[in-house]
């Protein structure tokens, strides 16, 4: 039943998902990548299933031809013929068996590789450092100036091959965006490269799904595909330093935001503040959501996190700021001025 | 006193009375407190390791049902983050070390493989009561940890460097590697007594091919321990080390290694859950081949396949680890060797078919809950092969449909077995019968109950449910799964109150039950021929000569339908 249950099921429950924005089963591939895991994940079911109902089968035998109300012994016929029957059947069962797992080995490898390989020149790579609880996300490039670094929201072009460098600045995590590619572990001290290719443009949800300690069901992200020329102009605007407040209340924010606890943690390219324990704030109203996909990006969701992270995520890394009222609402202009 | 052959009949008999006697004195349990935990028979350490296993059960079971009404609701707040991560870490270290191993391995092979072998008591008597103990503070460290508000919280595995002294500080982590390293060497000390008793005091007569499955598959397993259980003392200790002493053996930043613990985790974490289910195959090959009235069929192929998963069980740990970023040659080794660990278990499934077929069944609650074993062994076996595929398990790892495989294959199928081994065992245990009925109801209510709780969740994980989520709300897609969450949630909750008729069983047999024979099953094994329960000095003087193999059933002319593995002379016919 399990089987059959997970595969009909399944289909029926990809169907009956919403699931926009972004698309995030295994049965809804986003990639070449992800279709090579579906692909695999069928073939395989269908063999498993069609054992699963020879097995029913011969145990229903087993039960019908068993004599349960017999009294007498059983008229056993220790021929060495039904011996040499029964043998050869078990036998012959074994053997299919082992050809059965043989082609699934052949089929996985396979799979693996050209889900695996690079097949395109010209990539973007982007590393992908995992923090309690939240992703940093950089775009290397050899010139420090043109290095783009934002949290939790990866932006790709579409069509383009993206190579993913994974590393972690304290535990492990590990990196899943379920509608993209498998998952891949991010450790300290390895550093390693897988890479995908979005076809679609689309929000494709993906989390932490190695347990990481309290909030780890509290760590995600998303991946944003887009033309080109999107990406581009995003990827320009991210370059930019933060732009100066225009107005007074965003200049007060400011004022605020270096004066208090914020910049002992955060950056902000074109300020004073420049730490990277927490993620970079240069950019932050360009972004959806905070928190790890968290809360959305609102000034009210921005106001509720700021003054108590710990009621939102207990145990998160940010200790409550209880700033004032005046204080805070220029804050969170300032914030909201950061595109 | 010598018996020579020219005293007379009268004095021979003497001197025989005299001699059991003696025995009977010099084998009496020690009365009074001091006695009683100076105990060593190993009827009585196998009871205790028997009763102090399930009753971790229970806990466990009561944890799991506390995460299930956690899950039953998005953003419910029932338990936060903090204690949910304790419940489920507490859930796995209970069941795999306080309960699976205890329950399989020790409990029932102290209690039953001297008897089986036709010894009086096991090999070292006093190793295997102080495993008993060293047991026993583990798991009252472990529990007495939870009920002061230091329980483990970084998982069953404790991944560094979660588990390491910057991520976790405080005592919670000490307190679980303190207890692998108990728990972990009273699993040694018992190896070490089976597989002794095993090689060395079988009854004469007994060769290799005479013994019952169940005892190849504890020699199996005594050996598969004895290789296992230092990798996992080595990771704890290494661990306690780094978080009490500072030193840096996983500690990336001074030149530690992390995966350097996973690899020794899981070279133990792999044999363990052979090391959990291999006594269930025992127990149910036996079990069906006594309940059928057939001999196991394909006996020699039955020990090749448990040798072969045993030594194979040590080559695959590597799968636990494929979205490490291990190197693709590396993976596919570890993934063409778990998937050939599918052979031999495939064996074992066509054996048990075949001892079956054309059996004469009697469907006594131990039958039912072997076949119960069978039927979910092929339900978790048959997603093996999909997870042992690198490629696939990029997607399934760490999914509820780990969860579901794992749970049906050896948490559940192991339970099956041992609950069968429990109502197969009772009578010559405590001299009394369980009852068949409540036993039938039992088998329904939990046999539904797995397949109701586990099947939903493989759903779970192909709709990308990550495990070890304290609540579901932080991924909006997943919203949709609720009401299978809570259906899991309902199933779980039934199936855990249905335990309670198990215990009603339990207790009111002990009392009640009808007086059990000497042999009520009709086995042919040993230990059937003692009265229920056996007494204190077990065989005593009489040393049982085997003539027979384990499993002679439906023997033709036979006086029942069976011959005792030490009935003398004629087969019957």
């Amino acid at each position: 039943m399990t089987l059959l249950t997970s595969g009909v099921s399944g289909r029926l429950l990809a169907q009956a998902m919403p699931l926009e924005p972004g698309r995030h089963l295994i049965l809804h591939p986003g990639t070449p990548q992800s279709s090579h895991i579906e692909w695999l994940y069928w073939v395989i079911f269908w063999i498993t299933f069609a054992v699963f109902l020879l097995m029913i089968l011969g145990f229903t035998r087993a039960g019908a031809r068993a004599h349960v109300d017999a009294i007498e012994p059983l008229p056993v016929t220790k021929s060495e013929e039904a011996d040499r029957k029964a043998t050869w059947a078990v036998g012959s069962a074994v053997a299919v068996t082992v050809i059965t797992l043989f082609v699934v080995l052949v089929l996985s490898v396979v799979t693996g590789k050209r889900a695996g390989g690079l097949t395109s020149k010209n990539p973007i790579t982007i590393q992908i450092i995992g923090h309690q609880w939240w992703w940093e996300i950089v775009y290397p490039n050899p010139q420090a100036d043109q290095t783009v670094t934002t949290a939790n929201e990866i932006h790709v072009p579409v069509g383009t091959p993206v190579v993913i460098l994974t590393n972690s600045a304290d535990v492990i995590h590990s990196f899943w965006a379920p509608s993209i590619n498998g998952k891949r572990d991010l450790l300290p001290g390895y550093s390693s490269a897988f890479w995908f290719k979005v076809d679609e443009p689309g929000i494709y949800r993906g989390q932490c799904a190695e347990f990481c300690g309290l909030q780890h069901a509290h760590m995600g992200f998303s991946v944003i595909a887009e033309p080109v020329d999107q990406f581009q102009a995003w990827e320009q605007q991210q370059l930019k330093p933060a732009p100066d407040p225009t107005t007074p209340e965003a200049t007060r924010g400011r004022a605020v935001f270096l004066t208090h606890a914020c910049l002992m943690c955060h950056t902000i390219r074109g300020t004073d503040a420049g730490s990277r324990v927490g993620p970079d704030l240069t950019h932050l109203a360009s972004r959806n959501m905070i928190a790890a996909e968290t809360l959305p990006n609102s000034t009210g969701a921005l106001a509720g996190w700021i003054l108590d992270p710990q009621r939102i995520k207990p145990g998160v890394r940010m200790s409550p700021n209880p700033l004032a009222p005046d204080d805070l609402q220029a804050l969170i202009a300032y914030l909201r001025s950061l595109q | 006193m010598p018996v020579t052959d020219t005293m007379s009949a009268n004095e021979r008999e003497t001197s025989e009375s005299e001699l059991s006697l003696r025995l009977e004195r010099t084998w009496r349990q020690p009365g009074g407190i001091w006695g009683w935990f100076s105990d060593t028979d190993h009827k009585a350490i196998g009871i205790r390791f028997i009763v102090t296993a399930f009753i971790f059960f229970l806990l466990g079971g009561v944890l799991a049902a506390i995460m299930r009404l956690q899950l039953s609701r998005p953003e419910s707040s029932l338990v936060g983050p903090d204690l949910y991560n304790q419940l489920f870490t507490m859930h796995g270290s209970t069941m795999i070390f306080l309960f699976a191993v205890p329950m399989m391995f020790q409990g029932f092979g102290v209690y039953v493989v001297p008897m089986m072998c036709g010894a009086r008591n096991i090999a070292f008597p006093r190793l295997n009561a102080f495993s008993y103990y060293i047991y026993l503070g583990g798991a009252l460290l472990l529990w007495g940890g939870l009920l002061t508000n230091t329980g483990p919280d970084a998982g069953w595995f404790a991944y560094v460097p979660l588990s390491g002294p910057a991520y976790t500080p405080g005592h919670r982590t000490d307190i679980w590697a303190q207890m692998i390293t108990y728990t972990e060497v009273s699993a040694l000390g018992v190896a070490i007594c089976i597989a002794t008793t095993i090689l060395r005091h079988r009854a004469p007569g007994m060769t290799l091919n005479r013994m019952p499955i169940l005892l190849w598959e504890k020699l199996v397993i005594s050996i598969a321990v004895i290789f296992a259980m230092p990798a996992v003392m080595v990771a704890s200790s290494l661990l306690l080390l780094d978080r009490l002493v500072g030193t840096h053996f996983f500690n990336p930043a001074e030149g530690g290694d992390v995966l350097l613990y996973q690899h020794l985790f899981w070279f133990f974490g792999h044999p363990e859950v052979y090391i959990a289910i291999l006594p269930a195959m025992g127990i149910t090959s036996h079990l069906l081949s006594i309940f059928s009235r057939k001999p196991v069929f394909g006996y020699n192929a039955m020990v090749g396949a448990t040798v072969a998963i045993g030594a194979l069980g040590f080559m695959v740990w590597g799968h636990h680890m494929f979205v490490s970023g291990m190197n693709p040659y590396e993976g596919f080794a570890f993934s063409s060797l778990t998937t050939a660990i599918a052979v031999p278990s495939a064996v074992k499934v066509f054996n048990w078919l075949g001892t079956m077929y054309g059996g004469k069944m009697r469907l006594s609650t131990p039958m039912l809950f072997s076949i119960g074993f069978v039927s979910l062994f092929i339900t978790g076996g048959l997603t093996g092969p999909l997870l042992a595929q690198p490629a696939l398990d990029a997607y399934l790892h760490d999914t509820y449909f780990v969860v579901a495989h794992f749970h049906l294959i050896m948490a559940m199928a192991g339970l099956f077995a041992v609950f069968a081994a429990t109502y197969f065992w009772f009578p010559k245990m405590f001299g009394r019968m369980m009852n068949e009925r409540l036993g039938a109801l039992h088998f329904w209510i939990t046999l539904a109950g797995a397949y109701a709780i586990f099947v939903p969740m493989h759903l779970l994980g192909l709709a990308g449910s990550p495990r070890r989520y304290s609540e579901l709300t932080g991924v909006q897609y997943l919203t949709t799964t609720a009401p299978l969450q809570r259906f899991i949630t309902v199933a779980a909750i039934v199936t855990v109150g249905g335990q309670l008729v198990f215990l009603l069983n339990l207790f009111w047999s002990l009392f009640r039950g009808h007086k059990a024979a000497r042999n009520p099953w009709e086995c042919s094994t040993l230990e059937w021929t003692l009265s229920s329960p056996p007494p204190q000095v077990g065989f005593g003087d009489q040393n049982p000569v085997i003539a027979h193999g384990p499993y002679e059933y439906s023997v033709p002319g036979a006086e029942k339908d069976f011959v005792h593995q030490n009935a003398s002379g004629n087969r019957g016919t």
